[in-house]
């Protein structure tokens, strides 16, 4: 005979994130991931995932700043916590340059692993505004995508650089004629 | 259809953003999984431990008196099988009575949340009594009495086909060299990055909506009213954006029959989604083939005659499996000029998930011995390989030997583009030891030319309306997979009316209000839903003509349809915009709307078996791979690949440049990593024959780091078959690559791997044999003995057959004893 098994405990915990730049209080199973919290409490279902295991960086986030496999963080372990996901990369209608950059340059086919690829690829200019090629190989090797090949996703990364990199230079030659 | 003449493609051929692709990016597209309810539960899936078992009984009270579960189903609720071909019912949406393979679903439990129905599932009792596992289609011809399946041809093969065109040994005989070779091609899967969810919701009277990840929800929705005993009309299947398919959401699935149900007995919307282990299971990907090429040549390298035999190991299920063994033989004669052709193929059940259609469909595995021997040819009569393939590429407007029409044909034109872009004359056989340069071609169906289910009707409907705000509405049953079928479908829309894709929007992949079409499978969907909405799209033009020339008061030959306005040619003041347009066109005809649809012409063979290969058109590729082998380690880079696909017409340039990156991508894997393989757990755990990596990180695909620059040629000469052009480009580019990686490997460091996958592991042992001056080969040794069938006998078009079996045994070549094979 099987012994049953103890259903795990459900009673919810509540905790407070900062979610695309809004404080939001959630409550939830505690054995819950930050990844399902995502989905299935916040309805932010662009977050994909892919495995659940880590595998396939389908649900990466960038929490305070730095790209995380959603799914293999616990919700509760991210109380305070700033976290940002694709449903708030575009500022209104303005799409954000590796948006625009992944839908103009054929970076994005099923568009699945796009987010998860995209978090990623943010994670990386935020630290690293100029990558080469091989750069951005590299930190987005953990993104697996089965339609593009990747060719195409290294092609927008750079473009987006390049837009992102414009406009800080405009903007700065701006302030410097102001100043 | 009316096209004004001399007006420049707009929409068509420009590079353009996809319709959805602003979805895509933003995390707004909704796929099956994102979908949610009020009052909805969750389904999980209980499946067998054992490979191959009878089940004996199964106890689900406790798993039903658990705190949250809603409804246990088992094999009992679904007493009617079903099976994506007609030929082939053998799956139950749970398992009434046996299991066949580690993973069959035989139980479900409905609960409050996926947690409670994955506790629930370790309370189902279930006794099973083992059978004995059939693990390989040896075991499976050489244990007839261990069947799998209580039909099918006989013991465990469960399709064989066998056609002959032309007198093949005859020309053999006649034949400079023949070439014998035996290739083993491992099976591999899909790997879309969207696990299978479905989300069924009743809607009362016993009506109910199914949201799916499904390729294909025509084909679903006629199994769900066969197992479900529902008439079709109460059901409405909704295909939701795939998050890749590649043709592992073809086949319809457990799940979608359990959650249909489930939400009917429940009065409640049921979802469910597999984990990424379950995909493994469900699988339906490529099958592992044996194969044996006996190939006739002439001196200076003309082909003579092809005898291919196949072997094809296809899990515990029919599946697709029927139309993928022909498939391992029907389109290998597209390339080169190949007078006489004779295959064998057999399929057998063995006790591992059931293998089905993936990208290139039963084609690839041909297509890398075919390609490899040629290879071998090339070596042994002293010729280049990409002179001797140019040399006998098939033409234009031309009839294989086995009855395929060929339309336009740009492989002359793929093999000088590859040659010339890479190269390859200053590099084949000319690099440093370790460096060396492989060629391969291939051709691809555009479309299958019968459907699934036998009938006369159309592959694809469109209906299209035009409303007052100026915007064009396009309804089709096309299913939106990732490869831009709604990009497509507007593009069409918008060339034809005159508006940009902006003012289209496209109704898609709903069974419950839009006409069929069969589905995104076969690379069907931009030739026969493009050539229906060209047609609808045509219709609406022609009433848009006809009330503007009456309004403006001029020809309608004059008229104009082009960026938003309409307008006479030559009289700038004779102009409206499109949207005034239509309301003049409301004025003159009623409420717009139109209707278009699509019926592949009848293909030329008139023999049983001549309905697999026939396609309106078929699409031409040519690659070259450079590869660089470790000699210590057995290590393959691959630095770059050159790749030149004869799509006919470019509709959107960006995307097909990705369709082809993405299919060298698919093809690169399985040529050097990807594989579906199995192993027996110890006696002591159960000996059960277990998948050996059903994970992502284990079953390896190649990252952004291992892949290559890829060089993509689009060879745009237009099929008059396809719609402004456009001929596939969604599978044939994968073919090539596997045979082109390895007879790359061959000139770096003269070794012949053929098999697949062409691991470091295999490469060294090679080079170990090369090394002892034995053979340096790595691959199968043997081809066991298959009881093929008689085969059908069809003179080829070039000796005067009219397309029919001959069946007068004095006109039939003598048959002779089977040899055995070296």
């Amino acid at each position: 005979m099987n012994t049953v098994p103890k259903p795990i405990a459900r009673r919810k915990v509540h905790i407070s994130l900062r979610v695309n730049g809004e404080e939001v209080e959630v409550s939830f199973s505690p054995y819950k991931t930050l990844l399902e919290v995502l989905r299935e409490d916040l309805d932010l279902t662009g977050t994909k995932h892919g495995c659940e295991l880590g595998e396939c960086g389908a649900c990466t986030v960038l929490v305070d700043g730095e790209p995380l496999l959603a799914c293999l963080k616990l919700a509760l372990e991210c109380d305070g916590c700033s976290i940002e996901t694709i449903e708030g990369l575009a500022e209104g209608p303005e799409l954000h340059p590796l948006q625009a950059a992944f839908a103009d340059h054929g970076g994005s086919q099923c568009g699945y692993c796009t987010p998860g690829v995209i978090m990623t690829a943010k994670g990386l200019l935020n630290r690293e505004p100029n990558p080469s090629r091989e750069r951005i190989k590299e930190a987005l090797s953990g993104n697996l995508c089965r339609c593009t090949g990747y060719q195409q996703i290294v092609d927008s990364v750079e473009e987006a650089a390049r837009m992102i990199n414009e406009t800080t230079v405009n903007e700065t030659t701006v302030n410097e004629r102001k100043a | 259809m009316s096209m004004s003449a001399g007006k420049k493609l707009e929409v068509i051929g420009h590079a353009r953003r996809r319709v959805d692709g602003h979805a895509k990016v933003t995390g707004q597209l909704r796929y099956a999984d994102d979908m949610k309810l009020p009052r909805m539960l969750h389904a999980k899936l209980l499946r067998s431990p054992h490979p191959h078992a009878l089940i004996e009984s199964i106890d689900i009270a406790r798993a039903r008196a658990y705190p949250g579960v809603q409804l246990v189903l088992t094999g009992r609720d679904f007493p009617v099988p079903f099976g994506i071909m007609p030929v082939s019912q053998d799956e139950y949406a749970l398992a009434p009575e046996r299991v066949r393979y580690v993973g069959d679903p035989v139980a479900a439990v409905i609960a409050k949340d996926e947690q409670a129905a994955s506790e629930a599932l370790q309370l189902i009792e279930v006794k099973y009594k083992t059978l004995p596992t059939i693990a390989t289609p040896e075991e499976a011809l050489a244990h007839p009495e261990t069947r799998i399946h209580d039909y099918g041809e006989s013991g465990n093969i469960h399709r064989n086909h066998a056609f002959e065109f032309g007198d093949v040994e005859a020309a053999l005989a006649k034949s400079d060299h023949v070439f014998e070779d035996v290739f083993f091609y491992e099976g591999n899967t899909h790997l879309p990055m969207e696990q299978h969810a479905a989300l069924a919701a009743s809607e009362g009277d016993g009506r109910f909506t199914l949201w799916t990840s499904t390729q294909n929800p025509h084909y679903l929705h006629r199994q769900l009213a066969l197992t479900l005993q529902l008439p079709a009309a109460h059901i409405r299947v909704i295909a939701c954006d795939n998050g890749g398919g590649f043709g592992g959401k073809c086949d319809p699935a457990n799940h979608e029959m359990v959650v249909s149900k489930a939400a009917l007995i429940l009065g409640r919307p049921v979802k469910i989604c597999l984990t990424r282990e379950e995909v493994f299971y469900l699988h339906r990907g490529r099958h592992p083939v044996l194969m044996r090429f006996r190939t006739g040549v002439t001196r200076d390298g003309k082909l003579t005659g092809m005898h291919l035999q196949t072997l094809l190991d296809g899990g515990g299920y029919g599946s697709h499996g029927p139309a993928s063994t022909f498939y391992t033989g029907v389109l290998t004669p597209l390339t080169y000029e190949l007078p006489r052709f004779k295959f064998d193929a057999c399929r057998v059940f063995t006790n591992k998930p059931p293998c089905g259609p993936k990208r290139g469909h039963g084609t690839p595995q041909p297509r890398f011995g075919q390609e490899v021997q040629l290879d071998k040819i090339a070596e042994k009569l002293k010729l280049d390989p990409a002179d001797l393939r140019l040399n006998m590429a098939t033409k234009a407007d031309s009839l294989t030997a086995n009855w395929l029409k060929i339309g336009s044909n740009g492989l002359a034109a793929c093999i000088r583009q590859v040659v010339e872009g890479s190269g390859w004359k200053q590099k084949h056989g000319k690099l440093p030891e370790g460096r060396g340069v492989g060629i391969a071609c291939s051709s691809y169906m555009c479309g299958a030319g019968v459907s699934i289910y036998w009938n006369k009707m159309p592959h694809s409907g469109v209906q299209l309306t035009l409303d007052r705000s100026g915007r064009a509405t396009v309804f089709c049953g096309a299913t939106e997979v990732g490869q831009g079928s709604n990009d497509v479908l507007a593009a069409i829309v918008a060339e034809t009316l005159g508006i940009s894709t902006k003012e289209v929007r496209c109704v898609t992949g709903d069974t419950g209000i839009t006409p069929i079409d069969l589905g995104s499978y076969s690379s069907r969907v931009t030739i026969m839903m493009g050539n229906a909405a060209l047609q609808a799209a045509g219709r609406a033009r022609d009433m848009l003509v006809t009330a503007a020339a009456e309004q403006l008061e001029v020809p309608p030959e004059s008229i104009v349809l082009s960026r938003g306005r309409v307008f006479a040619a030559g009289d700038a003041a004779k102009s409206m915009s499109f949207a005034e347009g239509v309301v003049y066109a409301e004025t003159r005809f009623g409420t717009l709307a139109t209707v278009g649809s699509y019926t592949p012409p009848k293909p030329p063979g008139k023999f049983k078996g001549s309905g697999v290969g026939p396609s309106p058109a078929y699409s031409f590729t040519a690659c070259v791979v450079e590869v660089e082998v470790d000699e210590h380690t057995g290590w393959i880079s691959v630095p770059k690949i050159w790749i030149a696909h004869d799509i006919g017409r470019a509709l959107n340039p960006v995307l097909a440049r990705g369709q082809v990156i993405g299919g060298v991508y698919m093809g690169l894997g399985e040529a050097l990593m990807e594989e579906q393989a199995f192993r027996r757990l110890p006696p002591k755990l159960s000996n059960a024959l277990v998948h050996k990596f059903p994970s992502l990180l284990e079953y390896k695909s190649i990252t952004s780091l291992d892949m290559p620059e890829v060089e993509v040629m689009l060879v745009e000469d237009p099929d008059p078959n396809c719609p402004f052009g456009a001929k596939e480009v969604g599978q044939g580019p994968l073919l090539p690559v596997m045979p082109a990686v390895a007879n790359a490997i061959f000139d770096a460091v003269g070794v012949r791997i053929d098999e697949v996958p062409i691991t470091p592991e295999k490469v060294l042992r090679a080079l170990r044999l090369k090394r002892a001056g034995k053979n340096p080969r790595v691959g199968p040794e043997h081809f066991p003995h298959v009881p093929y069938a008689e085969p059908t006998y069809v003179l080829p078009p070039g000796e005067g057959g009219d397309g029919k079996e001959t069946k007068d045994p004095n006109k039939r070549p003598a048959r002779k004893p089977e040899t055995a094979a070296a």
